[in-house]
């Protein structure tokens, strides 16, 4: 078979609420994308095939494994990372309380973990602890034993009413 | 990963002539979930990807006065979300709210699910026991097919060259039908079943008037176990009745040992998985 030629392709999004256009090889990932090619690397690498969550970020509202969307599905789209929790006034109240809490130690995990858990208390400020951990179910973390991270949620979720 | 062109067709028939013009080299992608993990981990190389969600048809949620049409594409969170979906099919919505954590459900579709024919897939059990058409588009045209023929052994499906799943078609019943999903996993979520059962029935003068059992992770494809669920039909869905039935799905069921369980743990696993399943069913019907 003849080698395939691939062209890239210039993508427009917005990302942290900055709009902006790139351009991407179509066989790349959002992951790859965010890090490689716009150059913010708050968005870890962690299995590469959707099971840790290491990569979770926010698209039109809803949180996906980036490693699992091509950066060409993103034209027309509203990314959120971890980039865009803190504000020049200070950390995110999750940011804030996972310090408090000790809810990280390698940290790999912990930028999945706050863009999955922000979108959780946008939608639901006050949820439970069980539905905390089903919510942050598709987030691994091979360190904390998940306890302090529940609990730094539970504790944002209280703070910020 | 071998590099591929990205296309987004807006119609059917636009999707229809990419798919045809690099037939093998190229494959349709809904959420990504498992075409993207599966193209990295060159199981398979690819010359296009066919972004099949700007196909109307492909991520649509109609309901018509005899069916319910999802979208081949329209992702698992879509459904949990709708109320009337979760009101009248609370079998299939067992099966989306389980399939992956909700970063998945974000992406994953029921239509993707049945096209990756995994043994072990969440969703198809469920599509067979609410008796699921396939709606198919392809060069000749388009075609239908009962869910139980569309996969034909593990990761194979009946799709032919060029063709790609349009939609799935639930029909409304008419009496006091439910179906309930469960499966066995030793996580409480984010893991791949070691055994599953979907059982549907309908209730009409307090006898069983249509039933359906289906099996995951117990065969090379989910099997319709058509002969465990006439056992339940014209009677009344008694304990001894329902083991009966119970007991027929054990013995279809073939497993292979791997990591995840031996043979024998997944036999006993199906007798009970579709006792609780048609247990939860009638519970659901109210019956």
């Amino acid at each position: 078979m003849a080698e395939n030629k691939v062209k890239k392709v210039a993508v427009n999004t917005k990302i942290n609420g900055e709009e902006m256009d790139i351009l991407v090889d179509p066989y790349v990932s959002l992951l790859e994308t965010l890090r490689e090619v716009v150059g913010i690397t708050g968005t870890k690498e962690g299995c590469n095939d959707g099971n840790c969550g290491a990569c979770t970020v926010n698209l039109d509202g809803r949180i996906v494994d980036s490693c699992l969307v091509l950066g060409v599905e993103v034209e027309g789209k509203n990314i959120e990372t971890v980039e865009g929790m803190a504000t020049p006034d200070g950390l995110h109240p999750l940011q804030q309380a996972f310090l408090e809490e000790a809810a990280l130690q390698c940290g790999i995990c912990t930028p999945g973990f706050l863009v999955s858990a922000k979108a959780l208390l946008d939608n639901e400020p006050d949820p439970s602890e069980e539905r905390i951990r089903h919510w942050l179910a598709g987030n691994l973390c091979r360190c904390t034993g998940y306890d302090k991270i529940v609990k730094a949620v539970s504790k944002a979720s209280k703070e910020s009413k | 990963m071998h590099p591929f062109n990205y296309y987004a067709p807006e119609t059917i028939e636009e999707a229809t002539e990419i798919l045809k013009k690099y037939g093998d080299r190229a494959k349709c992608l809904a959420g990504g979930t498992d075409v993207l993990v599966q193209a990295r981990g060159e199981k398979f190389e690819l010359d296009a990807i066919v972004d099949v969600k700007k196909i109307p048809q492909l991520t649509k949620l109609e309901w018509t006065d005899s069916h319910l049409i999802i979208g081949a594409a329209t992702p698992c969170h879509v459904l949990y979300e709708d109320p009337k979906v979760c009101e009248v099919f609370p079998g299939i919505i067992d099966s989306a709210f389980l399939i992956g954590g909700i970063q998945i459900q974000s992406r994953a579709s029921l239509g993707g699910n049945l096209c990756n024919a995994s043994p072990s897939a969440d969703a198809i059990c469920s599509l067979i026991v609410h008796e699921t058409t396939c709606e198919i588009a392809g060069p000749k045209g388009t075609r239908e097919i009962p869910v139980e023929d569309m996969c034909t052994g593990p990761g194979k499906n009946a799709l032919e060259s060029g063709e790609f799943l349009v939609s799935l078609k639930m029909p409304l019943k008419k009496g006091k039908f439910s179906a309930s999903y469960e499966r066995f996993i030793p996580r409480n979520e984010m893991d791949i079943a070691v055994a599953a059962v979907a059982s549907s029935l309908e209730l009409s003068n307090g006898k069983v008037s249509s039933c359906r059992v289906a099996l995951a992770a117990v065969g090379p494809t989910p099997i319709f176990a058509k002969e465990a669920s006439e056992l339940l039909v014209g009677k009344e869905p008694t304990d001894e009745n329902i083991k009966k039935v119970s007991e027929k799905a054990k013995d279809i069921a073939s497993p292979i040992a791997d990591m995840r369980g031996t043979v024998e743990h997944r036999k006993d696993l199906i007798e009970v998985l579709t006792r609780r399943t048609i247990s939860k069913a009638l519970e659901r019907v109210g019956g």
